[in-house]
C-alpha cells in the first residue's frame, strides 16, 4: 500500500509540473497581461516600466524558472490585479466553495439515495416512474437557467429567500462558516440546490439501477425466506452492496463540484474561487490562475487517491496490488 | 390527588409562570429598546456591478477601485456630475506663473480619526503613487509631471511643473489624499484589513470581504453635504440578472448598469425608479491607416488587395455616412445612446459644436466611395470584443450591414476583450471597433492616445491601433498641451479635433448613457464619469 500511495504521489508531481507549463504557455499565447490592466491613459513609458516591475519583460523560460523556485518556497506568486499573494486569495475564497461543495453533495446523498431506493423497488409505480422523469430534467436543465428561475421564484415572487451572496458567518477554527447560522442556511439554499441538481439526477438514476440489479440476486430471496423484514433487507443488505459504485462516483463527482461550481458562483455572486478563476482569466492574471489550477489539480489528485484505497477497503475482492513482479 | 397528579399539576404551573415570565421580559425588551433606542437608521444597500480588487486609494488605477475609494477619501478638486472641474479638498487655487499651481487647502477638515488634515498629507500623498510595488497601473501618471512640491504654510502649497501643464487640475482629480501618519510603511496589501483606511471622506471605512461586499458607516464630521444614510453595504454583482434580481426581490436599494434586455420592465415598474445619464465613453471605429496591404481587407470575392482603401479619407467618411446611428439608438441601445461626431460629450472640455453628427446617406456615401474608386465597394473584417461595452458586437453587427448595403461586404469577428486588445495593441487588426472614456474630463485624452502619431517618448498614440498620423493635427494638439489659458486652449481642442474628424482619423458611432435603477422613493443624481456613489442616492 505504502509503495502505492508514494508511487501515486510521484506521478502527480510530474501532472502538476506538466499543467503549470500548458497554463505558462496558453496564458502567454494570448497576450501581455498588462495591455490588460494598464489605465489607458498610461503612455508607452509607463507601460515598458510596468512590465518590467511585474517582471514580464524576461524571456519566458526564465520567468517559468523564477516561479518553480519561488513554488518551491510555497510562493505561487502576487496577482497583478490585486496585489496580494495568489495562494492567499485562493485560500481565503475556498471555504465558501466548500461549504457549498459539501452542501451539494449532502443534498445529492440524502435525497438521491431514498429517491433511487423508492424507484428501484417501485419501477412500474406511478412514484417510480415520475422519479425517473424529473430525473430527466435533472441531467438536461442548464445550471445557469435553474439558478435564475429558483432566484425568479424563490426571491423575487415569493420572498422567500435571499436572491444572492452569502448569509452571516461564524468563525470555527479560525475559517468563516456560513451554515452555522439562520441566516448563512437561508443563503445557501438556492446555490446548493442549483449546484447538486446534476448530481442528484445521477445518484437517483445508478441506485435505482443498483437496486434492481440487487434485488434479483439470490441472497435476497435467501434473506426473504428467512423471514427476514424487507426494511432490514432493503436497508441493510441491497444498501451495502449498491454503495461501492455509488460512493466510487459521488467521490470523484466531488472535485468537478469544487473546479466547476463557477457557473453558480456567477449566478448568485456567491465569493468563492469558482469566480476568482473566470475573473482572473479575463484579466490575464496568470499568478492566479496558475496557482488556482495547481489547487484544483491536487485536490483532484488526493480525492482520486482516497478514494482508490477506500474502494479497496469496501470491496474485499480488490487488492492494491504492490507489483513486486 | 396522586403524586404523578400533583407533580404534573406543578409541572405546569411551572411551565405557565416561566412562559408568563419568559414573554413579559421579552415585551420589555422590545419596549425598552424601542423607547430608548436612537432614531431609525436609514441603511443603503448598492449593488455595483464590478469588484474592486484593493483597498488602498493608490494602488491601482482600475475604475472600480477609484469608484469605491471616493466614498473614504477625498481628492483635492473632484468632477462635478457633469465632469466639470470643482473644488475638492482644495477650496480655491490660482496660477503663480505659467510653471506653478498654489492651492489653498480648506481649513478645519478632520480626518476620520480626528485630526485635521494639513499640506504634509497632501505632500505625502502626492508622492506614494510612484512608490506603489506591482501595480499594473500605476496612480503616478497623474503625479509625475509636479517636479516640486513647495509648503507655504499649513495650508497652501506650491506645485511646480517643468513645462506648462494645463492638464494639472484633470490629474488631481484621481490622487487621493491619505493620512500621513496612518499609512506609513504600509503595503497595498494591509489596507484590506482596515489599516490606513483613514480618510477624510463622506462614509467611514468598516469591513472589506473581497469580490462580496464593502461596509461604511457615515462620517458625521464630514467638510462636504452630510450623507443620508447612516450605514452603506456595497455589494459587487457582476452577473447582470442576478443584479436585477436583488433590486427586484429588496436584498439591495439601488442597482447600477441595468442589463439592457430589461429596461423596458424597469422604466415601466411603477416600484422602481430609473435614472440615466450620457456618458464620457465614446464608441467608434478605427481604420488601419498605415499598410498598403491590409490582413483583413479584401476584394469582394476574398481576394487580397493591392492598395488599402482605408487609406483614403473618402473611405473613411463614406463609411461614417453610411452607418444609421439614430436606427442604432432606437432600435438596438434601447433610446440610450448619443449619435456624435465629437470624442467627448457636449459639457466636457474641448467639445466642438461645430461637429454635427454625421447624417445617415447610404446614397450620399456610395457616391463618395465612387468617387474614391470604389465604385463597386471591397471586402473587410470587422474586429470587435463581445464582453466590454453595451451591445458592443451587436453594434458591429448592425454597422456591419450599413457597410454591406453600400457595397462594403463587411464580416464581423468578435472575441473577448482579453484577446482583442492583446492583438489590437500590435496592430494586427485592419478595421474594429473601440471605446474610449474621457476620465480627466477633458478632449486631449482621447486626442492624444487615439490619433496623435505614435511617439513613446511624448506618450502620444497609446492606442492608436490603426496607427493613424496626421502632423497638422499634432502640432495643435501640442500647441494645446502647452496652453494654460483655458479659452485658449478650448479654442486649439475644438481646431485638432475638427482636423482629425474631417480626416476620418476615427469615426465616432456615440456615446454611451449609463443607467441606474431605485426602489421608489430614492433618487440620484447621475453623472457622465459613470461613478455610482453613495453620497449622491437620496431618499425623497
Amino acid at each position: 500500500m505504502l509503495v502505492f500511495i508514494i508511487r501515486r504521489m510521484m506521478q502527480s508531481v510530474v501532472v502538476l509540473l506538466v499543467m503549470s507549463l500548458l497554463v505558462f504557455l496558453g496564458v502567454f499565447a494570448i497576450g501581455n497581461p498588462v495591455d490588460i490592466l494598464i489605465s489607458p491613459q498610461a503612455d508607452q513609458e509607463d507601460i515598458k516600466r510596468t512590465i518590467a516591475a511585474l517582471g514580464l519583460d524576461k524571456p519566458l523560460w526564465e520567468q517559468y524558472w523564477i516561479f518553480l523556485q519561488n513554488a518551491l518556497h510555497g510562493n505561487l506568486g502576487m496577482s497583478f490585479a490585486h496585489g496580494t499573494p495568489a495562494l492567499r486569495l485562493i485560500f481565503e475564497r475556498m471555504p465558501a466553495t466548500m461549504e457549498l461543495a459539501v452542501c451539494a453533495i449532502l443534498l445529492a446523498i440524502f435525497l438521491g439515495i431514498p429517491l433511487g431506493l423508492w424507484a428501484g423497488l417501485r419501477p412500474n409505480g406511478v412514484a417510480g416512474k415520475s422519479i425517473m422523469t424529473v430525473s430527466i430534467l435533472g441531467f438536461s436543465l442548464p445550471t445557469f437557467w435553474v439558478g435564475l428561475m429558483l432566484i425568479m421564484v424563490f426571491a423575487v415572487q415569493l420572498g422567500w429567500l435571499p436572491s444572492n451572496g452569502r448569509g452571516e458567518t461564524v468563525r470555527v477554527l479560525g475559517i468563516p462558516l456560513s451554515f452555522l447560522t439562520v441566516d448563512g442556511i437561508r443563503h445557501l439554499i438556492l446555490p446548493a440546490v442549483t449546484l447538486s441538481l446534476l448530481n442528484i439526477a445521477m445518484v437517483i438514476r445508478l441506485t435505482r439501477a443498483g437496486t434492481q440489479e440487487a434485488m434479483l440476486q439470490d441472497y435476497v430471496k435467501f434473506a426473504r425466506a428467512k423471514g427476514l423484514s424487507n426494511s432490514r433487507i432493503v436497508g441493510v443488505h441491497v444498501l451495502k452492496n449498491i454503495m461501492i459504485p455509488i460512493v466510487t462516483v459521488i467521490a470523484l463527482q466531488f472535485g468537478s463540484i469544487i473546479a466547476f461550481a463557477i457557473v453558480t458562483e456567477s449566478i448568485f455572486a456567491w465569493p468563492g474561487m469558482g469566480k476568482l478563476i473566470i475573473d482572473s482569466i479575463q484579466l490575464l492574471d496568470r499568478p492566479v490562475i496558475v496557482a488556482y489550477l495547481m489547487v484544483i489539480v491536487t485536490l483532484f489528485i488526493l480525492i482520486n487517491l482516497a478514494v482508490d484505497i477506500v474502494y479497496s477497503m469496501l470491496d474485499p475482492r480488490v487488492r492494491i496490488a504492490d507489483n513486486k513482479g | 390527588m396522586s403524586l404523578r397528579t400533583v407533580k404534573k399539576a406543578m409541572g405546569g404551573m411551572l411551565a405557565e409562570t416561566l412562559g408568563k415570565t419568559a414573554a413579559a421580559v421579552l415585551l420589555a425588551g422590545a419596549i425598552g429598546l424601542g423607547l430608548a433606542g436612537p432614531a431609525q437608521a436609514v441603511d443603503l444597500k448598492i449593488a455595483m456591478s464590478s469588484p474592486p480588487t484593493s483597498m488602498d486609494p493608490h494602488f491601482y488605477n482600475l475604475f472600480s477601485n477609484i469608484n469605491v475609494s471616493e466614498h473614504v477619501f477625498d481628492s483635492l478638486v473632484k468632477l462635478d456630475p457633469d465632469s466639470r472641474i470643482i473644488p475638492g479638498l482644495a477650496e480655491s487655487w490660482k496660477l503663480v506663473n505659467n510653471l506653478t499651481w498654489e492651492f489653498k487647502i480648506r481649513k478645519g477638515v478632520k480626518w476620520h480619526d480626528g485630526s485635521e488634515l494639513t499640506t504634509e498629507d497632501v505632500v505625502w500623498s502626492l508622492d506614494r503613487p510612484a512608490t506603489i510595488l506591482n501595480s499594473p497601473g500605476k496612480f503616478d501618471v497623474y503625479t509625475k509631471a509636479i517636479i516640486n512640491k513647495k509648503v507655504i504654510d499649513k495650508y497652501t502649497i506650491q506645485l511646480t511643473t517643468n513645462q506648462p501643464y494645463p492638464l494639472m487640475l484633470n490629474d488631481l482629480t484621481s490622487i487621493f489624499m491619505v493620512q500621513k501618519k496612518a499609512t506609513q510603511g504600509l503595503t497595498s496589501d494591509d489596507f484590506a484589513q482596515g489599516k490606513g483606511m483613514i480618510g477624510t471622506g463622506p462614509f467611514k471605512f468598516v469591513s472589506y470581504a473581497r469580490d462580496d461586499r464593502v461596509e461604511l458607516v457615515k462620517n458625521p464630521d464630514y467638510w462636504g453635504p452630510k450623507p443620508a444614510w447612516d450605514k452603506v453595504t456595497l455589494r459587487f454583482i457582476p452577473n447582470p440578472a442576478t443584479r436585477l434580481a436583488a433590486l427586484l426581490s429588496g436584498d439591495v436599494q439601488a442597482i447600477e448598469n441595468v442589463p439592457t434586455p430589461d429596461l423596458p420592465k424597469v422604466r415601466q415598474d411603477p416600484k422602481l425608479s430609473f435614472f440615466s445619464k450620457i456618458s464620457h465613453r465614446v464608441i467608434y471605429l478605427y481604420f488601419d491607416a498605415k499598410r498598403d496591404k491590409s490582413p483583413f481587407v479584401t476584394t469582394k470575392d476574398g481576394q487580397p488587395m493591392d492598395k488599402n482603401p482605408l487609406k483614403d479619407a473618402r473611405v473613411r467618411n463614406a463609411i461614417s455616412m453610411a452607418i444609421n446611428r439614430q436606427g442604432i439608438k432606437d432600435r438596438l441601445m434601447e433610446g440610450l445612446s448619443e449619435p456624435t461626431n465629437n470624442l467627448v460629450p457636449p459639457t466636457l472640455f474641448g467639445y466642438n459644436p461645430a461637429l454635427k453628427t454625421v447624417k445617415y446617406d447610404p446614397e450620399g456615401a456610395k457616391k463618395l466611395l465612387a468617387e474614391a474608386g470604389y465604385p463597386n465597394g471591397f471586402g473587410v473584417t470587422l474586429h470587435t470584443p463581445n464582453n466590454r461595452y453595451v451591445n458592443d458586437e451587436k453594434i458591429a453587427q448592425t454597422i456591419a450591414q450599413n457597410l454591406t448595403r453600400i457595397g462594403i461586404a463587411t464580416k464581423v469577428e468578435g472575441m473577448p476583450m482579453a484577446t482583442y486588445s492583446s492583438k489590437g495593441i500590435k496592430h494586427e487588426w485592419s478595421f474594429g471597433l473601440l471605446g474610449w472614456g474621457a476620465q480627466t474630463g477633458e478632449v486631449s485624452s482621447p486626442l492624444r492616445a487615439l490619433l496623435a502619431c505614435e511617439d513613446s517618448k511624448k506618450g502620444f498614440g497609446t492606442t492608436n491601433w490603426g496607427e493613424y498620423c496626421n502632423p497638422k493635427m499634432d502640432v495643435v494638439l501640442e500647441k494645446a498641451l502647452a496652453t494654460v489659458d483655458d479659452g485658449e486652449r478650448s479654442k486649439l481642442l475644438q481646431e485638432a479635433t475638427a482636423i482629425a474628424i474631417n480626416d476620418g482619423g476615427i469615426v465616432p458611432i456615440h456615446q454611451q448613457v449609463t443607467t441606474w435603477a431605485t426602489q421608489k422613493g430614492i433618487t440620484y443624481t447621475p453623472r457622465t464619469d459613470e461613478r455610482t456613489y453613495a453620497h449622491n442616492f437620496k431618499p425623497q
